[in-house]
C-alpha cells in the first residue's frame, strides 16, 4: 500500500513524537523515578525481551518452545561467571577451571558471550529438534529445560549447584537494559516483516504450500531459533546482573509460565503485542503480588495468600485459551499507519473546508 | 411416495466456513422407499447426509425424522433413534476386528441377544466377513471394507440408513456385488437414502431419486422416468 | 550394598525396578488414557496425583481407618479428575494441541498454587501402616522394602482389571472406538462426552492408586509432589508408544528400569545427571522412533 507523501509526513511525525515521548519517560524515570519504580522498569525491559525474543520464534514459526528459559539460564551463569572478580571466584567457585577462573570480562562482552554461548547450544538442540511439531515439540523442548537445569545443578564447579550463585556485579542499569530491549525489539520487528519473516510465517500457515514455492523449512526456522535464543541469553545476563544473586530454581517452570502467558496475553506473533503483553501481566501480577501478605476487608483479615499471582496468571491463561486465544493483537502489529491515515484524512478535511470557504467568500 | 414421510429436510443451507454447501435444499423420504441423491461432486450429496446425522449443523431450515425435528442434535443422540449414516470412505475402525466393529455397529441396541442375531443375519448376508471375522478391519480389501461398513450400519437394526457413496473405489464386478445386497435389503423393507456418483446402479435400485447441482434440487423424479431423461443421461452419464 | 555384579545386586535392583516400574506405569496409563479419547497431554494429571494424597491426608487427620483412607484416596483422584474434564477441558475441546497443552499447564499451575494456599507449601509427613513400610530381609544383603511388593501387586490388579474391561466390554471397546475414530463412534450412537469422562475418571484412579504407592516409598507429601510423576509418566509413555495403554505399561516398567539401572551403574561424580540422561533419552525417541518401542503413531514431521 502506497503512502501519499503527506501520509508518510505523518509517520514520521508520529515515530519522532513517540521517540520523544519514550526518551522523555525514561529520562523521568531515571531522574525521579525512586529506586523501586527504576527496579520495575528495567524488569519490565527484560521480561519484554523474554518475551519479544519468544515470540519472535514460536510466535512466527509456530512451533512452541517451553525451553526458552533455559536459554536465559545459560546467558545468566556464562556472563556472571565472566563478569565475577577474581577474588569472588576464588571464593565462590573454588574449583573452577583454569581459562575461566583468570578471564574477568567487562559487562558488554560478558553479556555478548552469554549470548553467544545460548546461540551455540540452540544450533546444536534446534537441528533436530525443529523437525518435530506440535505437541510433541513443546514437549521435547521441556526436556531440553529440565536437562539445563540438572546440568546447572550438577555442574558444581561452575554453577555452585543449587547453592545461591552470589557477588554477581549489579551493572545492569536503566540505560542498558533499554538498549538491549529497543535493539531487541528492532530487530525482531525487521525479521517480521522481512523476507525472511514472510517465509517463516508462510512455513507455519502451510509447511506443505510453503516447501511447494521453496521455502527451505529447516533452515528458516532455524535461523529464528538462533536470534530468539541469542537475544534470551542476553537477557538472562541482565537478569543476571541486575538481581546479582540467583539459583537454578530461577530458570524453571514459574519463569516459563510467566512468560508464556506474557506472550499469550499480547498475541502469538504479533511483536508490538508482547509489548502490551508484558506490561498487563506484570501489572497484575505486581498488584497479586502486593496482596498476597493478605488482604483486609473491614475486620475480616484473608491471608497470607501466598501463590496468588500464580494463580492469577493460570487463571488469565485458561480464560484467554478458551475465549481469546490470539490475545490481544493476534498476529498483527499495532502500527502507526492507520493513526497517521486518520490524521492525514482529517487534516485534508480541514484544509478542503477552509478552501470552500475562501472560494465562497470571493464568489456569492 | 406414498404416506407420510420419515425423513424430511425443509429448506436446508450449510456451509463449510465461507463456503456454501447447501442452498435451500428441501427432500422427502418415504417408509420402505429406497431415494437416491445424485449429481456431480462439489454438490452438496454428501454434505446432506452429514447434516441428517447431525454431524454438521446448518445454518439454516430443518430437519425431521419421524415428525420430531432433529436439527442440530448431536449425531449420537441421532444415531440411537435409529438413523444410521453409513458414512463417505468407510470410516471403519481400523484397528479393531471385524467383529468388533460389528459389535459396535450394534451398540445403540444395548442387547446382548439382538446383538447375536444381527450377527448372524449380517455374516449371512456377506459370508466373506465370516472368514474373516477377527482380523483387523484395515487389513480387508475395498470391497470387503464396505461390505463390512453396511454390515455394521445394519447391526443397529435401522429404520433408516443413510448411504454414501457404496460404489466408491470399487472394481465394477464388487460394485455389483454391493448393489445385489441393497436389493436383498430393500426387498426386506429398509427405507434407504442413497448418495452416489454411480448414477446408473443407483437408478436401478432406488424407486425415487433427486439430482443435486450447486446445493440444491435440480430434479427430481421417478427413478425409471429419470433413467430416460435426456438432460441426466447427457450431463450425469456421458452419453 | 552388595557388589556390583553380583546375582544379590541384580535381585535388589530388579526388585526397585519391578517397584518403581509399578508406581509409573499407573501414573502412566492414566496420561496415555485422557491422551488417546481426547489428544491432551494433561499435565495436570500430577496434580491430580497430588490431591489424592492430600485427600487421604486430610482423611487420615480424621481419624479414618487406613483401607478406606487408601480408597479415598483413589476416589478422591478419580472425582478430581471428573471435576478437571467437565469444568477445564470440555469448554476448550476440540482446540489445537498446543491450546490444550498450555490449558493443561495452567490447570496443575493453578491445582498447585491453590494446595500451597489451603495447605501452606511446606512437606507434611504422611504416616503410613507398618505392612506397608516394612523393609524385609528375606537372606544375604537383600533389602526388600515391602512397598515395592505392594506396588507391583497392586498395579497387576489394577492394570489386569484395565485390560479386561477395555478388551472383554461393550463400554471399554466403545472406549478404544472413540479414541481411534470419534466420529465414527458417535455414529453408532456412542456418547464421546461419557466415554470422555470415563476415560478421565479411570486415569484419576490410577493416579490415586500411584500416589498411595508413591507416598508410602517417600513419606511425605507437599503441593508439589506431582510435578516430577507427571513428566516421568510422559516420558514412559513416550518411549512405550505413546497414547495406547499396553506402551504406557511397558513404558512405564522400563522407564522404571533404566532409571534404577543407571543409578546403579554411574559413577559418584556422574549419577546426578541421571535425570538429565533420562530426558536425553526421552528426546532421542521422540526424534528418532516417536512411536516408542511398540511402535505405534508417527509423530507429525514436516
Amino acid at each position: 500500500m502506497r503512502m501519499s507523501l503527506a501520509h508518510r509526513r505523518w509517520v514520521w511525525a508520529l515515530r519522532a513524537l513517540l521517540a520523544l515521548a519514550l526518551l522523555g519517560a525514561g529520562g523521568a524515570v531515571a531522574r525521579w523515578g525512586g529506586a523501586y519504580l527504576q527496579r520495575l522498569v528495567i524488569l519490565f525491559l527484560i521480561n519484554l525481551m523474554l518475551v519479544v525474543s519468544l515470540n519472535l520464534f514460536t510466535g512466527l514459526t509456530g512451533v512452541f518452545s517451553l525451553g526458552h528459559v533455559g536459554f536465559m539460564a545459560l546467558g545468566a551463569y556464562t556472563s556472571a561467571i565472566l563478569t565475577l572478580p577474581p577474588a569472588l571466584k576464588a571464593v565462590n567457585l573454588p574449583d573452577l577451571p583454569a581459562p575461566l577462573s583468570n578471564v574477568t570480562l567487562p559487562f558488554l562482552p560478558a553479556l555478548v558471550a552469554g549470548g553467544l554461548v545460548a546461540t551455540a547450544v540452540a544450533f546444536l538442540i534446534g537441528i533436530p529438534v525443529l523437525r518435530l511439531s506440535g505437541h510433541f515439540v513443546a514437549v521435547a523442548t521441556l526436556g531440553f529445560l529440565i536437562i539445563v537445569r540438572v546440568v546447572l545443578i550438577n555442574a558444581e564447579a561452575f554453577t555452585r549447584g543449587t547453592r545461591t550463585f552470589t557477588g554477581v556485579p549489579p551493572a545492569t542499569t536503566l540505560g542498558w537494559a533499554a538498549l538491549w530491549a529497543l535493539l531487541n525489539l528492532y530487530v525482531a520487528m525487521r525479521v517480521k516483516g522481512s523476507a525472511l519473516g514472510l517465509q517463516i510465517r508462510a512455513a507455519r500457515d502451510d509447511p506443505w504450500g510453503a516447501q511447494g514455492v521453496g521455502v527451505a523449512l529447516g533452515r528458516v526456522r532455524l535461523v529464528a531459533f538462533l536470534i530468539s535464543a541469542f537475544f534470551t541469553g542476553v537477557a538472562g545476563g541482565l537478569w543476571a546482573h541486575f538481581l546479582t544473586a540467583f539459583s537454578p530454581n530461577a530458570f524453571y517452570f514459574s519463569k516459563t509460565f510467566e512468560i508464556v502467558v506474557m506472550m499469550i496475553v499480547g498475541g502469538m506473533g504479533s511483536i508490538s503485542g508482547s509489548v502490551l503483553g508484558t506490561l498487563l501481566v506484570m501489572g497484575s501480577t505486581e498488584l497479586l503480588r502486593n496482596l498476597e501478605p493478605g488482604i483486609s476487608i473491614g475486620s475480616i483479615t484473608l491471608g497470607p495468600l501466598y501463590g496468588l499471582s500464580q494463580i492469577g496468571l493460570a487463571i488469565l491463561l485458561m480464560l484467554l485459551i478458551a475465549f481469546r486465544r490470539q490475545g490481544l493483537l493476534g498476529d498483527r502489529e499495532w502500527g502507526l499507519e492507520p493513526i497517521a491515515e486518520r490524521l492525514g484524512a482529517w487534516w485534508e478535511g480541514r484544509r478542503a473546508e477552509r478552501v470552500s470557504l475562501r472560494v465562497r467568500k470571493a464568489d456569492p | 411416495m406414498v404416506g407420510p414421510a420419515v425423513l424430511e429436510l425443509h429448506e436446508i443451507n450449510a456451509a463449510y466456513g465461507a463456503i456454501r454447501a447447501l442452498r435451500g435444499l428441501s427432500l422427502a423420504l418415504g417408509a420402505g422407499e429406497v431415494v437416491a441423491l445424485l449429481g456431480p461432486n462439489g454438490a452438496g450429496k454428501t454434505t446432506a447426509l452429514r447434516v441428517i446425522s447431525g454431524l454438521l449443523r446448518p445454518t439454516h431450515g430443518r430437519v425431521f425424522y419421524k415428525g420430531m425435528e432433529i436439527t442440530g442434535r448431536p449425531p449420537a443422540f441421532i444415531a440411537r433413534l435409529g438413523l444410521i449414516h453409513c458414512p463417505e470412505g468407510r470410516q471403519l475402525f481400523k484397528n479393531l476386528t471385524v467383529r468388533e466393529n460389528l459389535i459396535l455397529g450394534g451398540y445403540r441396541l444395548q442387547d446382548p441377544a439382538r446383538e447375536r442375531q444381527n450377527m448372524e443375519q449380517v455374516l449371512t448376508l456377506f459370508p466373506i466377513l465370516k472368514e474373516r471375522l477377527h482380523q483387523p478391519a484395515g487389513l480387508l480389501s475395498g470391497g470387503q471394507q464396505q461390505m463390512l461398513a453396511i454390515g455394521r450400519a445394519l447391526m443397529a437394526d435401522p429404520e433408516v440408513l443413510l448411504l454414501d457413496e457404496p460404489s466408491l473405489g470399487l472394481a465394477p464386478r464388487v460394485v455389483e456385488e454391493v448393489f445385489e445386497a441393497l436389493a436383498q435389503l430393500k426387498a426386506q423393507g429398509l427405507t434407504m437414502l442413497i448418495v452416489e456418483q454411480n448414477a446408473e446402479m443407483a437408478l436401478g435400485l432406488a424407486d425415487r431419486a433427486y439430482v443435486l447441482e450447486a446445493g440444491r434440487v435440480v430434479l427430481a423424479d421417478a427413478a425409471a422416468r429419470l433413467r430416460e431423461n435426456p438432460d441426466l443421461v447427457r450431463i450425469y452419464l456421458g452419453r | 550394598m552388595q557388589t556390583l555384579g553380583s546375582l544379590e545386586f541384580w535381585i535388589q535392583q530388579g526388585i526397585n525396578a519391578l517397584g518403581l516400574g509399578s508406581q509409573y506405569a499407573l501414573m502412566a496409563v492414566g496420561l496415555a488414557m485422557v491422551f488417546a479419547v481426547m489428544r491432551l497431554i494433561n499435565f495436570a494429571h500430577g496434580t491430580v496425583m497430588m490431591a489424592g494424597a492430600y485427600i487421604g491426608w486430610l482423611l487420615l487427620q480424621r481419624g479414618t481407618p487406613f483401607p478406606l483412607v487408601a480408597l479415598g484416596m483413589v476416589l478422591g483422584a478419580a472425582a478430581l479428575g471428573i471435576a478437571m474434564e467437565r469444568v477445564a477441558y470440555r469448554p476448550v475441546r476440540g482446540a489445537p494441541d498446543v491450546a490444550l497443552l498450555l490449558n493443561s499447564f495452567a490447570v496443575a499451575v493453578l491445582l498447585e498454587n491453590l494446595a500451597i494456599l489451603i495447605f501452606s507449601p511446606r512437606s507434611r509427613p504422611f504416616p503410613m501402616p507398618e505392612i506397608l513400610t516394612q523393609v524385609l530381609h528375606p537372606g544375604g544383603d537383600l533389602f526388600l522394602p515391602s512397598i515395592h511388593l505392594w506396588a507391583l501387586g497392586g498395579a497387576l490388579l489394577a492394570l489386569t482389571a484395565l485390560a479386561l474391561f477395555v478388551t472383554r466390554t461393550r463400554l471399554g471397546l466403545a472406549m478404544r472406538a472413540a479414541a481411534e475414530n470419534p466420529t465414527a463412534a458417535q455414529l453408532m450412537g456412542i456418547d464421546i462426552g461419557k466415554v470422555t469422562l470415563l476415560a478421565f475418571a479411570i486415569g484419576s484412579a490410577m493416579a490415586g492408586l500411584a500416589v498411595l504407592f508413591w507416598t508410602a516409598h517417600v513419606g511425605t507429601i507437599n503441593p508439589g509432589m506431582g510435578f516430577e510423576p507427571v513428566l516421568k509418566a510422559f516420558v514412559a509413555c513416550v518411549i512405550g508408544g505413546f497414547g495406547t495403554i499396553p506402551g504406557a505399561v511397558l513404558g512405564g516398567y522400563l522407564l522404571g528400569a533404566l532409571e534404577i539401572f543407571l543409578q546403579g551403574i554411574l559413577p559418584s561424580g556422574v549419577v546426578g545427571y541421571r535425570d538429565a540422561l533420562v530426558y536425553a533419552v526421552l528426546i532421542l525417541i521422540l526424534l528418532a522412533r516417536p512411536g516408542g518401542v511398540l511402535g505405534y503413531l508417527e509423530a507429525e514431521r514436516v
